[in-house]
This record gives structure tokens, sequence and C-alpha cells, in this order.
């Protein structure tokens, strides 16, 4: 038996940890030019709270192109319901939200959160069967046809709910800040950001850990394979449609609960940026996903704050500078 | 013996091209046969239109007597047959543990198994929780085969696995494949390297074109040269 080993050639790969220093680079890049530490510490949460809302809201966005090719100009939709569907549970529940107590608080969260996210993962079925799947593989077509999507869906929510602002009051307990030191940190951002991890370690666990994880991460490099391993990857692909989508749902509940509104606008608002957030972090990467949002969320407060003019554009202008450093995005994991 | 794979009149379109133009072989239970032929003449896209990766636009496709050219490719795979592609589709973000998970299907992975594996494929073993991005392209070689053969499966498609690889690790591969041979199993092997195709194949078909241009044994074709020099074009000497 010829017994080969050819070890001594194996290249080893790098740990790339250099994109996920980013964020911790910008913030203390921006400090010197903030000056006071109190208000760096104020943008700096103000950052990565909407970060992690932003990352909720792209998760599945990611995952949909990295597993299928599909890019879906509608993904805002499911944003937009999730939102309306926190107006819809909050209202009836004000005895709870308007208590003093944090657990009542929360516990009027929770239904609205899992209404959120199941009207949002059930509509995903039927979005995904009459929109998505007779245009796989056509970009152009795909673009043209989930536009159209969000579009119609944005017009039902008008028709179903009016077309003026709904006011979405925090509940009472979460109003307010947290003192540290000289800097005040909203109570609010603070559990954006502990949500925007559990939903980070959640899907890293998953995609890690089990054998689902295993073969989204595998289908994203390559389809064909999985297939030929004998799994059916249209399966895996409605599974990961839904668990995304109800991610936008989630993710709507929080931004308008920070935003304090409802409004169907949300949806076309934010979808530039949720691309804006995934081409930065390497399409079909939900790391990369994670540290563009954070990124594109810290460099839209400090600019705010720094140079109010540069704000508008202070995303695009990190998208540029990403992809000249690295033209695939932070995490490259697909080959397109 | 009798055919465990039959391609009667396969047809297959990739687009507006119309790659294969008939092509009719079997594929004998238990024996190796070799798929040869010149660069371009169809052996990858029979290999695929047979997992159903190609849609073959006419003819009939038969897995022992199940046909199978209507069927979708999960479920061609798990009606036997394991795929081992040209460009080898490691998964390279995973482990080369996780690539062997994920080709074991609903089987655990099975000791003895993999022991019979390290036995000619020692490097999986070393780099069992690497990254199979960070193999080189012979180690990768050796994964995309421990997939296919990590349990046991009716029949296996094996694209040009000698291709780029150094002489030492070529002759690993040919022991796994004559091994695999012994065991048993059903091999259809497209390979280049005429010496490989001559230690491990029964029997052989050579395509052209599109089409099967010579069927037989694999005695018969390596003794006749001239025939060799007609079919592919090269002879012996300048193959190596
Ligand atoms: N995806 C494709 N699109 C168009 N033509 C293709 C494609 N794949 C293969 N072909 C053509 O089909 C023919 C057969 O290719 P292939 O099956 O790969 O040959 P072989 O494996 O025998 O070298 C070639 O002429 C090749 O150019
Ligand atoms: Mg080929």
């Amino acid at each position: 038996m010829t017994a080969i080993d050819s070890g001594a050639a194996l290249p080893k790969r790098r740990a790339d940890f250099i994109p996920a220093l980013l964020p911790v680079a910008l913030a203390l890049a921006a400090l010197p030019f903030i000056g006071s530490s109190s208000t760096w510490i104020t943008l700096t949460v103000a950052g990565l709270s909407m970060g992690m809302m932003i990352f909720a809201m792209a998760s599945g966005l990611t995952l949909v192109f990295g597993l299928m090719d599909v890019l879906n100009f509608g993904h805002g939709a499911f944003i937009a319901v999730g939102a309306y569907m926190a107006a819809l549970v909050l209202a009836p529940l004000a005895g709870w939200t308007q208590a003093d107590a944090l657990w009542s608080g929360l516990a009027a969260l929770l239904p609205a959160v899992i209404v959120a996210m199941g009207v949002s993962a059930a509509l995903s079925i039927a979005f995904e069967r009459a929109l998505i799947r007779p245009v796989y593989g056509q970009h152009l077509k795909q673009i043209l046809v989930t536009m159209g999507g969000l579009i119609v869906a944005e017009q039902l929510l008008y028709a179903l709910f009016g077309p003026q602002l709904i006011a979405l009051p925090l509940p009472t307990a979460l109003r307010g800040s947290i003192v540290f030191g000289d800097a005040a940190v909203e109570k609010y951002r603070l559990l954006a950001v502990i949500v925007g991890l559990v939903i980070f370690a959640t899907l890293i666990l998953i995609l890690t850990r089990t054998k689902i994880g295993l073969l989204i991460r595998a289908g994203v490099e390559n389809r064909e394979m999985v297939e030929a391993l004998g799994y059916r990857i249209q399966r895996l692909f409605i599974g990961v449609f839904m668990a995304g989508s109800a991610l936008a749902g989630l993710g709507g509940v929080m931004w308008a609960l920070y935003r304090e509104q409802v409004h169907a606008s949300v949806a076309q608002e934010l979808t530039v940026l949720m691309f804006i957030v995934i081409i930065i972090g390497g399409l079909g990467s939900v790391t990369g996903c994670f540290i563009g949002a954070i990124l594109v969320a810290l460099v839209a407060n400090y600019a705010g704050f720094l140079v109010p003019k540069l704000a508008l554009v202070s995303d695009i202008l990190l998208m540029v500078v990403i992809l000249l450093w690295r033209p695939r995005g932070l995490f490259p994991v697909t080959s397109r | 013996m009798s055919p465990l794979l039959t391609l009667t009149g396969v047809h297959t379109h990739i687009g507006r091209y119309h790659i294969l133009q008939g092509v009719d072989f079997t594929v004998p239970e238990g024996e190796t046969t070799m798929l040869l032929g010149r660069n371009g003449a169809g052996k990858t896209t029979t290999l695929r239109t047979i997992m159903g990766l190609w849609r073959a636009s006419a003819g009939s496709i038969r897995l022992a007597e199940r046909a199978i050219e209507k069927d979708a490719t999960p479920d061609i795979s798990r009606a036997g047959l394991a795929y081992v592609p040209e460009t080898m589709a490691v998964f390279s973000d995973l482990t080369v543990r996780e690539n062997l998970v994920l080709a074991a299907r609903d089987a655990a992975l099975d000791d003895t198994r993999l022991a019979w594996i390290f036995g000619f494929f020692p490097a999986l073993k070393k780099f069992w929780l690497s990254r199979a991005g960070t193999l080189s392209g012979g180690q990768k070689q050796m994964l995309s085969i421990a997939r296919a053969i990590v349990e046991p499966r009716r029949l296996l498609l094996i694209d040009e696995p000698t291709k780029g690889l150094a002489p030492a690790i070529v002759g690993a591969l040919v022991e796994c494949l004559m091994e695999i041979k012994r065991g048993g199993t059903t091999v259809l092997l497209v390979e280049q390297n005429f010496r490989v195709a001559q230690a491990v194949g029964d029997r052989v078909c050579v395509m052209d074109n599109g089409r099967i241009v010579h069927a037989g044994a694999m005695a018969e074709f390596a003794g006749d040269e001239g025939l060799q020099q007609k079919l592919l074009g090269l002879s012996l000497d300048t193959h190596q």
C-alpha cells in the first residue's frame, strides 16, 4: 500500500480575524474625534443597537442569497409586517406595557414578537411560492418581481392598517436610561444589543453544531453537491427563507419600538441598507452580516455626530472602501 | 453479469448545445467500467446526466429495474448512486469530519469503515478536524472519494480522480480503487491516465462527440494499440 501523507505541504489558513476587529478599531479611532467619552459611549451603544437590529433583519437575506442565489428585494416587506403585528398585539396589552415592572414590559413584548415572527414566516411561504420560485436563476427578473412584491405588500398594509403613522409607545419599563459614570445609555438600546447577540449566537450555533446548519453552509458553497449527496436543497431553502423572514419580522418589531412608530415605508427605507450590509459582509456569510451591520451602524452614528452632511452617504462610502480592500466582502463564502 | 446501470439512446442538451447524441452503454454489476474519450467527448456530461444534474432530453437511464432519468438528483443519490465530480466539490468551509457526516446521510459514521478508509488515505485521519479548504489538491480528492464510500453504495460515478495529482497520490488512489472493486462495488470511472484505466478497469466504453464509439473488455482494448490510437488519439507512451 502506498501510504501517503503529504501533510508537510498543507497550507495553513491564517485565522481571518481582521474583519472582526474592524468595529473595535473604528470605535477606538472615533474616540479622539468625538472628544467627550460620555458622548462616545452614547453614540457607540446607539450604533451597536442599531447594528443589531439591522443584523436581525438582514441575516436571512444573506443566507437566502448564499443558498439559492436569490436576490430578494421584497425582504423588507417582512420587516413592515413584523412592525404592524407588534402594533396589533401591543394595543390591547396597554395594561402590561404601561406597568412599571420590567417583567410586565417584557411579558407584553413576548406575544408581539411571537406573532410577528409567526406571521412573517407564514406569509413568506406564499411569497416564495408566488414570486421567488418562478424566477430561480434569473437575477434581473428576481429584482423586478421581488421589488414589485414589495410595493404590493406595502399597499396591502396601507389598505389594511391605513396610510397614517401608527404610534407604538415603548413599554414604560423599557424607557429611560441607565447611567454609567457620566454616560447615559438608553435601556431599550441595551436590550436590543442583548437580543442581537442572542440571535447571532443562536445562528452560529445552529450553523456550526447541527446537521441542518452544516447542510446550509455546504449548500451556500455548492448546492449541486448537496443534492448529489441526497438532500433536497429546495426544502432546506424554504426553511431558511421562513426563518430569515421571521427574523426580519423580529427586526421589524425591534425597529418599530425603537422609532416608537409603525409605517410600511420602513420596508423600502431599509432595503438598500440591508443590501449594503450583506455586500460588505460577503454574500452568504452570517458572521459577515453581523460585522457589516455593526460597521454600517457605527459609521452612521459617528458620522451623524461629526459630519452630519456626510451621514446620508456614509454607508455607501463604507461599502466602497471595504470593497476596494476586499472585493467580495469581509467574509467571502460563495464563489459567486 | 447483469447490468446495474443501462443507458439507452440518451440525449442531453445544455442550453442550445446538443451534447450527448444518443449514448448507449451498460455497467455490469460488481465490475469497474471505464469511460474513456478525448477531452470534450461528453464523459462528464454523461455522469452528470446519470446523476440528474443535467436532464436527459431523450432516452432512458435504468438502475437495475428502476427508470431514474426523470428523478431528482437527491432521489437518484438515495437510490444508491455516489458521485465524485471532476471538481471534487468538497465543502471547504466544513471540516473533513463534517464533509463525511453529510455524506453518510442518516447513518452515523462507522468506525470500522473509517479505519478502512484511513488505511489508504491516512491524511484524512490526520486532518480530521481541519477545514477541507486547507487540504492540498490530492487530499481534497481523497476526501471527495471518501465521501462516496463512507457508506456502502450500489454504484460509484468517479470523474477523473487522478487529474493533476502527483504520482505518489495516484498510486494511493489506484490502491483505493482496487480495494473498492474487491469489495464488490460497481464503479463507472472516467480516467485519462491510461495506465490507471488499464489497472483498474474490467470493461471499457469509449466516447467521442457525444456517442459511445467502442465498448468491450479492458484486456482486449489494452492489447490493441491501433484501436487506442484511433479512438483516443494517443498512444500509450505519449500518454504518460
Ligand atoms: N455548461 C456547459 N455549457 C455549454 N457547453 C458545455 C457545458 N459543459 C460541457 N459543455 C460542452 O460539452 C462537451 C462535452 O463536455 P464534457 O462532458 O465536459 O467532456 P469531457 O468530460 O469528456 O471532457 C464539450 O464540447 C463542452 O464544451
Ligand atoms: Mg470531463
